[in-house]
């Protein structure tokens, strides 16, 4: 234990902390709580990515993935009333026999993986260059720049779909909480909607 | 006439009943009575023309006449099977007895029938019957020869069955067929292996080839005569496929006289005759078919004295006079047999048609307990019936004498015979006479037991077939010696049974039998002929278990029954569902319990379609890195581990330039 | 810095990979799925990281945030679907949608 350095020590306890918040977040029961969680592991990874020596990527794990994606998260449940349910109808989640058959099949799955990886002869260290955003930046400009273009119309299709399904039906929808979620004046559904509209014409 | 004239004539020798028949059959409903009855008769007078003088051209000249239609297939070995017609002195013994009194015996039927509604239909299947018969008895092949057999088969199911709206009668049909078809298919293998061991199936060449390729008491011509001999024995009504032909009379009584007294019943003894060759070179089996012939002959007469159907005691004798023929075979007696089947035919087929008549004249009352007394009420039809009853009692001067005597006479010193059969055969005659005697008081004489008014029936076509039958069978002996001189040139291979180491008595005893048999008759049935007026014993019928044994043929049926009938019942029962159709069900089964199974997994659950994923990942990298033989686990490692670590790889695809 | 090796990178990866795939099977709510989802993703995404600080090379980092972007529209429009199934079932439990069994 003498020869590894602080960062390393570092990588490592970043890495345990991913893991442990990872499982936190799936064995939560309210989900406000599991994201947290999910932001805390996301965290320790771009501590992770910053001692692999990968700063851009560590920076932008903070902002986009924990920063924009997860907030997303977190509006989208407390506007819409998502993490109500969980509440109202938790399962067992605790009971063994829920957990037992894919806790077996990801472990089997981890340990074929770990395996895999374990044999290779290759010992390959991690060099102690740091790849910066510059260097990201000519490659994301340079070869790869189809890839960002259609990573844009990616983006555009989400944006579009998630404006579509998200949108009220209806007048009397409201956006967001019900006011009384058992009282429904209307019951639209996606389909039913569509299938009016072609009805009407 | 020349030879090309009479070959054309026996060309066209069965087609004339043919043509009567598709006429018949087709347009026959709308026909009037008298059209179909013309149609028919007239193609069978033709027939008959024509059978007798084809046979008048045989002589010691031209002692076979043969015409070939055309071919109808070959078999491997270039063996050519054709309709051809082969008319010799056997044959043509046959075609007139068939054509003959099949003649006679349409003219009474159209006039016996002349009521029913499907009268045109009747009419057809009897045409039918005598196309099948002539090709049986002509045939050139063995093949032919079976084309006509099933045809007969055929024609003696359409026509018991005729009224087939009454079931009894339906189940008669399909037993006479049934059982008739287990003689088939015995002959059919023996066609078989005549043609595996000879390779020919033209009868005369058969005949020839099996004498120089066997010698007597070699096994193939015993197997091949003995399965001769089971189809022969099932077409006949012998021991032990014999238990149709009872059953059979209730179809319409012309069909019994024509099919079942006359000529299909003949058949099987045509076939022996035809097959002489072949018996001859299996003495065992010869000795066999005496067997069946006595035992048949015995059972027979026993049976006929116990029945109280005018036409089954008909039946019973039919049976025993054929078991005659049999015997006479079986000794060696081949042109004795034919002879006798000649002039049974006569005398059988009068027997039938004045029953018939008798029958119709009583509406149709068949119990002999409920007849008596008509020798005063209907004279013509006793005179008729005592002349057949006479030729069947072999009486001196009728030709049942002098063929029954020619019988008996060969049968002491015949090598395949012997002095037991000859005892058999007096008893036999013995039996005969007291049977037909029983038959003759009970129905002729005594005192009148029916209250119905009686309705002879006057008309010229009943009554003139039936005086012609009388004159032959009565003058039929006559025939004996052109019979002698045409089948001798027939069975010129066989060798003649001497007699002169007999003794003495033989003669006098077997001509005396049927008198012993009378004078018997006369005191033991003497209630049944009296006619009453001091004896107030009513003639009933004695039910006793001997004698309800003996009316239900000696027990066969019950046996046959028990034996095959009821185990094949219940096997079919027990197999109702069918076994290999279950069988093949199971592969359904087992593909819709897959299915079954298949479907649990895809419970449209998006978590378990996740875990399946993984599981077949699981799955996919336990079989990679344990199985040698696809990839070494290392090289796949590595190329692995080459792809995690070279994102060139997996980004070659999104290069841009 | 002195060297991490490569294998024990790509171990994290694995093992934070197995619990997100665990996540996915074994909760019910889909919001969880989601969340277990990305937990997936970003097991991924510090694989491709290791590779390319491996090779020396951007194209890690530029798969990475490749990644980044699948993951924000999948996210997008996972929960406006999830909107729609919290207005139709009027609950997230995923085991209702079951229509296409069979």
């Amino acid at each position: 234990m003498s020869y590894l350095s602080p960062l390393q020590w570092m990588f490592y306890l970043a890495a345990l902390l991913a893991v442990i918040a990872s499982i936190k977040v799936i064995s939560g029961k309210n989900s406000v709580h599991a994201l947290l969680y999910l932001v805390v592991s996301l965290l320790a990874v771009a501590v992770c990515f910053y001692l692999m020596g990968a700063p851009f990527a560590a920076g932008l794990e903070v902002i986009v993935y924990a920063g924009a994606i997860l907030v997303l998260f977190v509006f989208a449940i407390m506007m819409f009333g998502l993490g109500q349910d969980e509440m109202l109808h938790a399962p067992k989640i605790s009971s063994l026999r829920l957990w037992l058959g894919p806790v077996i099949i990801a472990t089997t799955l981890l340990i074929q993986l770990l395996f895999v990886i374990d044999d290779s002869e290759m010992q390959t260290k991690l060099t102690s260059m740091v790849i910066d955003a510059k260097q990201v930046g000519i490659s994301l400009y340079g070869p790869y720049l189809l890839a960002v273009e259609i990573a844009s119309f990616l983006l555009l299709a989400g944006l579009i779909a998630g404006y579509h399904f998200a949108k009220p039906d209806g007048p009397d929808e409201h956006l967001g909480l019900q006011k009384n979620s058992n009282h429904h004046s209307r019951q639209h559904s996606l389909l039913g909607s569509s299938h009016k509209s072609g009805a009407n014409k | 006439m020349s030879s090309s004239t009479s070959t054309a004539l026996l060309s066209l020798l069965p087609f004339y009943p043919l043509l009567s028949f598709l006429v018949l059959i087709s347009v026959g409903k709308r026909l009037t009575w008298r059209f179909a009855a013309s149609i028919s008769i007239a193609a069978m007078a033709l027939s008959a023309l024509s059978s007798f003088l084809l046979v008048t051209q045989l002589s010691d000249e031209v002692l076979v006449i043969t015409a070939q239609l055309w071919t109808w297939f070959t078999l491997s070995g270039n063996e050519h099977i054709h309709i051809r017609f082969y008319l010799d002195g056997l044959s043509g013994v046959m075609i007139c007895v068939v054509s003959g009194v099949g003649l006679l015996i349409h003219i009474f039927a159209a006039a016996y029938m002349k009521s029913d509604q499907h009268f045109a239909r009747f009419m057809a299947y009897m045409n039918l019957f005598i196309v099948a018969m002539l090709i049986l008895v002509l045939a050139d092949n063995l093949v032919l020869l079976y084309l006509g057999w099933e045809g007969v088969g055929l024609c003696s199911f359409l026509l018991i069955g005729f009224w087939h709206h009454e079931p009894n009668n339906v189940l008669a049909a399909r037993k006479a067929f049934i059982v008739t078809r287990v003689g088939d298919t015995a002959m059919a293998i023996a066609l078989f292996m005549i043609f595996k061991e000879i390779g020919q199936l033209t009868i005369s060449d058969v005949n020839q080839s099996a004498k120089i390729l066997w010698i007597a008491g070699d096994s193939q011509p015993y197997w091949i005569a003995l399965l001769l001999l089971g189809g022969a024995v099932g077409k006949s009504a012998q021991l032990p496929l014999q238990t149709w032909l009872p059953d059979a009379m209730a179809g319409p009584t012309p069909v019994s006289a024509l099919i079942h007294a006359a000529t299909m019943v003949t058949a099987g003894v045509y076939l022996i005759a035809r097959m002489h060759g072949i018996f001859l070179l299996a003495p065992e089996v010869m000795t066999y078919v005496a067997w069946i012939g006595a035992l048949t002959l015995l059972l027979a007469g026993i049976a006929a004295l116990a029945q109280s159907d005018i036409k089954r005691v008909l039946a019973y004798s039919t049976m025993s006079q054929i078991g005659y023929m049999m015997l006479a075979l079986g000794a060696g007696a081949f042109s004795a047999g034919v002879f006798h089947l000649m002039t049974h035919a006569f005398f059988k087929a009068l027997l039938f048609l004045t029953a018939g008549a008798i029958i119709s004249a009583l509406h149709h009352q068949q119990n002999l307990f409920n007849m008596g007394g008509l020798a005063k009420r209907l004279p013509l039809e006793t005179s008729l019936f005592g002349i057949g009853l006479v030729c069947l009692m072999a009486l001196p001067g009728s030709s049942g004498f002098f063929s029954k005597e020619a019988i008996i006479a060969q049968l002491w010193s015949s090598t395949t015979a012997g002095p037991l059969l000859w005892y058999c055969a007096i008893l036999g005659a013995l039996l005969t006479s007291i049977y037909s005697c029983r038959l003759f008081f009970l129905a002729f004489l005594g005192k009148q037991r029916f209250d119905t008014q009686l309705q002879p029936s006057s008309s010229k076509l009943l009554t003139l077939p039936l005086l012609f039958l009388a004159m032959l069978s009565a003058f039929g002996g006559m025939f004996a010696g052109v019979l002698e001189s045409s089948l001798a040139n027939v069975f010129i291979l066989i060798p003649e049974i001497s007699l002169l180491n007999q003794p003495s008595w033989l003669h006098s005893v077997a001509i005396s039998a049927p008198f012993i048999g009378i004078v018997f008759s006369w005191f033991y049935f003497s209630n049944y002929r009296v006619s009453s007026t001091g004896i107030s014993s009513k003639v009933v019928e004695q039910v006793t278990p001997l004698v309800q044994f003996c009316q239900q043929g000696l027990g066969f049926d019950t046996l046959y029954r028990t034996l095959l009938v009821k185990p094949y019942l219940a096997l079919s029962a027990l197999n109702r569902k069918d076994v290999f159709d279950q069988l093949l069900m199971l592969n359904a089964w087992y593909i819709a319990m897959c299915y079954e199974i298949l479907s649990i997994s895809q419970n449209g659950k998006l978590r378990w379609y996740a875990a399946a994923i993984g599981l077949g990942v699981a799955v996919l990298l336990v079989y990679l890195t344990v199985s040698p033989s696809m990839i070494t686990a290392s090289a796949m490692n590595s190329t692995m581990t080459l792809a995690i670590m070279n994102p060139t790889i997996i980004t070659l695809n999104m290069r841009a330039s | 810095m002195s060297a991490i090796p490569l294998n024990h990178v790509l171990i994290l990866a694995c093992i934070l990979f197995a619990i997100g795939f665990t996540g996915v099977i074994v909760r019910k709510n889909t919001l969880f799925i989601l969340m277990s989802l990305e937990v997936m993703l970003n097991a991924v995404g510090i694989a491709f990281i290791g590779a390319g600080s491996v090779w020396q090379q951007a194209d890690g980092q530029v798969m990475f945030i490749l990644i980044l972007t699948l993951a924000a529209a999948e996210v997008a429009v996972g929960l406006a679907l999830l909107i729609q199934m919290q207005k139709r079932f009027k609950s997230l439990d995923i085991d209702l949608l079951s229509k296409l069994k069979g």
